[in-house]
């Protein structure tokens, strides 16, 4: 700049007050785990990417060397035959599922978060069924399948029809249901439940009026991943007996194949042409996914500057 | 020491200059206790506390942090109950009625006594469904016009011209001065007879505390309002009447407002408005 700063008093020497402090080696250290937890963090990102490269590369294989037709595929229902199977049986029931699985697990769920969170004394039953909860959730998944084939289909001999898949279904969903809403509910600031008492309000209409739409984006957001993780859900539905049918289900007490199951059965096959319709159903399926986490996500990022 | 003392206000009140109506009427008791106590757990929260609280005045009642000041407004409309270690003593009485009596219901002393709170707590629901939101719940929505009752309350609370265009936005996008009013219109909507506040302006900066305590001196012209506040001044400024808790949970003090700030019997009140105690 100016020539000034020649008259500034440590120009020229080397020393100044912090000298005597050498901290390279304290920021090295800094950068190098930096640099290792980046890494752990772009695990998860990296493989992902793997994944869809994979299933995107398998998709473009099938839609060119196998001639698989988009229409035919969401045209046509299962059948033996390779260059007559679609996919649209496995759509219709996938999507029938999520809708009673919704119904089934959304009411049963949230009315056991509002109970737990906001009418249960705080005692040792309470707390035997929080534990039983959070048990609950980690039970893998075959097993509510093994329930549901003893209970529903055979027990009361159901069949292996929609329905019995959908409460399976329901039964795997629930535990992840009711926590989610008991967070949801946990995050409605307790000022606001006494803003709703001191206005003259019972309890139902203080959680009817002000908990509930409070923590309903958040309920919503619970319930949607809730049910992204139960239409990927293969072992539950085999266990129930969705297995390969040639036609579409009409409703939920017909048989059924859902979206993972015609997959699992496609891959399954030792003709290529199979796992190349495997490989487009997979498409199918991570593209129902995404939306469903996309809603999800929208939801949060609408209503949460909201609270 | 000079005997002279006394004579010099130690807290100039502004009740003199203010001309409200209220003020020339006799003294009808609203709210009373006698020998009332509060217990969180083992824990003495209000000792004893016997105090009769005028009808359609601006009660104040001040204290040190801990004093018990709040619980006691709590206690009122017991929203104590809302907090299961709290256990009471004593007689509290509603226009002659103990509310601590088995045949009283909370809910229904509390359509009769609205309360805000410290910081403001409005519902994420529109302006006009959180003023609504009384009416709505005590089922008074079908006797009388909802939009008129809502535009009443806000006008009353001194926001009507800062919201009539945006009735239906978000009440939490609100200044903190105006959701603390938007709070008020929802505890009057329903025409409570008693309006308990529980240092409704000391989250809010000096201007829109101004405005709440334009407001207070409003409301006291239909309603009983009984104040706690941390700011002597403010209870100065706005009540008729003072009560001095002191750590402890004891009632010290209840007199006229300008009684307490000017000559108030006892030492330790001296000592707390003066600022050598608390």
């Amino acid at each position: 700049m100016s020539t000034d700063t020649d008259d500034a008093p440590f120009a020229e020497s080397e020393e100044t007050p912090f000298t005597d402090i050498d901290l390279g080696w304290e920021h090295r250290k800094n950068r190098i785990f930096l640099g290792i937890i980046f890494a752990a963090s772009m695990f998860g990102v990296v493989m992902l990417a793997l994944l869809l490269l994979d299933v995107v590369t398998d998709f473009y294989r099938g839609q060119t060397e196998f001639g698989i037709s988009l229409i035919d595929f969401f045209t046509r229902d299962g059948s033996r035959r390779q260059e007559l199977a679609g996919f649209r049986g496995a759509i219709v029931a996938s999507v029938m599922l999520m809708i009673f699985t919704a119904i089934l697990a959304f009411f049963v769920g949230v009315g056991s978060a509002i109970y737990l969170e906001e009418y249960a004394p705080d005692n040792r039953v309470t707390r035997l069924i929080e534990a039983n909860l959070a048990n609950l959730a980690g039970v893998p998944s075959i097993v509510y399948g093994l329930l549901a084939l003893a209970a529903f289909v055979n027990g009361i001999g159901l069949g292996p029809i929609l329905l019995a898949g959908a409460i399976a279904l329901a039964l795997l969903v629930m535990p992840i249901i009711i926590v989610s809403t008991q967070e949801a509910l946990r995050a409605v600031p307790d000022s606001m439940r006494n803003g709703s008492y001191a206005t003259g309000a019972t309890k139902w209409q203080t959680i009817r009026g002000v908990v509930l739409p409070a923590a309903m984006p958040g309920i919503m957001t619970g319930t949607i991943l809730a049910l992204a993780r139960a239409i990927g859900e293969t072992a539950p539905l085999i266990m129930v007996g969705a297995l390969f049918t040639n036609r579409i289900a009409w409703g939920p007490f017909d048989r059924f194949s859902a979206m993972p199951t015609q997959i699992y059965n496609w891959a399954a096959e030792p003709e290529p042409h199979f796992i190349h319709l495997a490989a487009t159903g997979i498409a199918v399926l991570l593209a129902f996914l995404f939306a469903m986490n996309g809603i999800a996500i929208y939801l949060r990022n609408k209503y949460e500057r909201d609270l | 020491m000079s005997t002279e003392q006394n004579n010099e206000p130690i807290i100039k009140t502004g009740v003199q200059n203010v001309a409200i109506g209220a003020r020339d009427r006799p003294d009808e008791t609203v709210l009373e206790a006698t020998n009332l106590d509060v217990y969180y757990g083992d824990e003495r929260a209000i000792d004893d506390v016997s105090i009769e609280i005028p009808e359609t005045k601006v009660t104040a009642m001040i204290g040190p942090s801990g004093c018990g000041k709040s619980t006691f407004l709590r206690s009122i409309n017991r929203m104590n109950d809302q907090i299961d270690a709290a256990r009471i003593d004593g007689d509290l009485y509603f226009q002659g009625k103990n509310v601590y009596d088995e045949d009283v219901d909370p809910v229904a002393l509390r359509r009769k006594i609205g309360m805000v709170f410290q910081k403001p707590n409005p519902f994420p629901k529109s302006i006009h469904d959180n003023v609504a939101y009384g009416l709505r719940v005590q089922g008074k929505d079908d006797d009388v016009n909802l939009d008129e009752a809502v535009e009443r309350a806000l006008r009353a609370a001194a926001l009507w011209d800062e919201v009539k265009d945006k009735l239906d936005s978000s009440g939490l996008d609100l200044s903190g001065g105006q959701q603390q009013r938007l709070c008020i219109a929802r505890a009057i909507a329903p025409d409570p007879e008693v309006l308990l506040m529980d240092e409704p302006a000391s989250a809010l900066d000096p201007i829109a505390t101004s405005k709440i305590e334009d407001l207070i001196a409003d409301l006291a012209e239909e309603y009983t309002v009984v104040i706690v506040t941390h700011n002597m001044q403010q209870a100065a400024r706005i009540s008729d009447k003072t009560a001095v808790f002191l750590t402890g949970g004891e009632l010290v003090e209840f007199d006229d407002t300008t009684t307490i700030f000017e000559n108030p019997d006892d030492n330790r009140v001296e000592d707390y408005i003066t600022g050598k105690f608390g």
